[in-house]
């Protein structure tokens, strides 16, 4: 099954809407540490649970490229086309 | 020009916060004379010493500062050189040998640091083809650590081998060589890992395991080797790493294995080759410590009783302190502006613990961070907990948090 940046950036922003403390109108454009107000600790943990619901693996040393929504969703699209 | 402090701006505003919100900075308490292991002088009060890892009381053992003095009158005060150069003397061998046979290990390493024997163990041995595991809680040395290799970094849940065992499948690279990383005892919440079910997802996986025994070294196990002698499991540890600088009271990290390749490693070690070793009256008081460790086996049963009196405190009070009893007692505060006035208010009262603010606390959740000394008296735990009593009271923190927190 190959995934496209569109489908897993809605899937992140689903997720991350479950969190209350998010704001409403975020879209794959918004950077994840200033537009959601995450620091470094939240990311990571928000990037097992991604691990998780996908089954992928991220490893730690390509999250210091991601900024934005759609960045870690090409990512992970990119990890997945790979495995 | 952007300047190169604009990225402060942040940190600047939340230091003024935390200042404004108590009246003094946390992070800059100076201890102005240690009057013994429990008791030292802050802002001229003689103040309960509740947060200095100093388990055994160690760091003002007369034998440790005898050695050092005669040291420091044998082979002066600096080695000015690294391990590889001109820093090892005999003394380093002699400690490297003492510590390896406390272990059972063929060989040791010892570092300037704590720290370092953390950056250089992982940085020497996870390379650009291998994968390093680390439990999500671990210690900014061990993920720093992380970052100075070239290795493809996982994190694992906290203390949870299953997700461990179910990442490293993930991974589907059954060739590759793994590195897990736990601590023994977790330093900010004093949780204790499960390194038996972490051996065992180790040997089904065909991983290696290292295990860092910073706060559990002296304080775990029979003869206090720690979490892996606790559990039992020693021989499939394949590297303890650990410092001189909580049980043994001075300063300094080590790595102990039978790998025979440790003597390579001293070769492909940037934080053991790229700086001065420590200095002989260290290398001295150290070995001098280990000994009366050694010898004082009362002391490790002592520990325990203190961390478990002050632990019942905690719970009898209310308080919501850490499930597990370890020399490590963390007392969860619900938010910031009940965590700074009351760790103010402690101090002011005469007691000392560490304020731990998050993103440094594993949940979003602050803490008021204890550490238990063997030469704590039950007196002192006992004043130290009317004081917590009272400060709560002052700053209007609710006793028995668990009901207000559901």
């Amino acid at each position: 099954m190959s995934e496209t940046v569109e489908g897993v950036s809605a899937l992140i922003i689903q997720k991350l809407l479950s969190n209350p403390k998010v704001p409403r109108d975020i879209n794959g454009d918004c950077k994840i540490m200033e537009d959601l107000a995450f620091d470094s600790l939240a990311v990571m943990n928000f990037v097992m649970e991604v691990e998780d619901s996908l089954d992928v693996s991220v490893p730690l040393d390509k999250l210091a490229d991601i900024r934005t929504i759609n960045d870690l969703a090409a990512c992970i699209v990119d990890l997945k086309s790979k495995g | 020009m952007a300047s190169l402090f604009s990225k402060y701006e942040g940190l600047a505003g939340s230091l003024g916060a935390v200042v404004a919100a108590g009246g003094r900075n946390p992070f800059a308490v100076v201890i102005e004379k240690p009057l013994s292991s429990t008791v030292g002088v802050i802002e001229g009060r003689e103040t309960l010493l509740f947060g200095t890892n100093n388990y055994l009381g160690l760091s003002q053992s007369v034998r440790a500062i005898k050695a050092a003095q005669a040291a420091a009158e044998a082979c002066g005060v600096g080695t000015t050189g690294s391990r590889i150069a001109n820093g090892t003397q005999s003394l380093h061998r002699q400690l490297e040998r003492k510590i390896a046979d406390f272990f059972h290990r063929r060989d040791a390493m010892v570092f300037s640091t704590g720290y370092q024997a953390n950056l250089g163990m992982i940085s020497a041995l996870a390379g650009k083809d291998d994968y390093l595991l680390l439990d999500a809680d671990s210690h900014a040395s061990i993920y720093d650590g992380s970052r100075l290799s070239a290795a493809q970094v996982i994190r694992f849940r906290h203390n949870d081998p299953d997700d461990l065992y179910k990442r490293i499948k993930r991974l589907d690279a059954p060739d590759a060589a793994k590195l897990v990383v736990v601590e023994g005892i977790y330093s900010m919440t004093g949780n204790v890992a499960p390194v038996a079910e972490f051996a065992a997802v180790k040997k089904e996986t065909g991983a290696y395991l290292l295990v860092d025994e910073a706060h559990s070294f002296g304080v775990l196990g029979e003869h206090g080797r720690g979490s892996a002698e606790a559990e039992g499991v020693e021989a499939d540890v394949d590297f303890i790493v650990g410092t001189f600088s909580k049980s043994l009271g001075t300063v300094g990290g080590y790595c102990v294995s039978d790998h025979p390749e440790l003597e390579l490693v001293r070769l492909n070690c940037r934080p053991y080759m790229f700086t001065a070793s420590l200095p002989p009256e260290v290398i001295a008081a150290t070995a001098a410590a280990l000994e009366e460790m050694q010898e004082h086996p009362e002391l490790r049963a002592q520990l325990m009783d203190n961390a478990a009196r002050l632990h019942a405190g905690f719970v009898r009070l209310g308080l919501n302190a850490s499930q597990r009893v370890s020399p490590v007692i963390a007392v969860t505060l619900e938010t910031v502006e009940q965590a700074i006035p009351m760790w103010n208010r402690l101090l002011e009262l005469g007691v000392y613990v560490n304020l731990s603010l998050p993103p440094a606390t594993p949940d979003s959740r602050p803490l008021l961070r204890c550490s238990v000394m063997a030469t704590h008296t039950a007196a002192q735990i006992d004043q130290a907990l009317e004081i917590f009593r009272q400060a709560a009271e002052d700053c209007n923190v609710p006793l028995s948090a668990k009901e207000t927190a559901a």
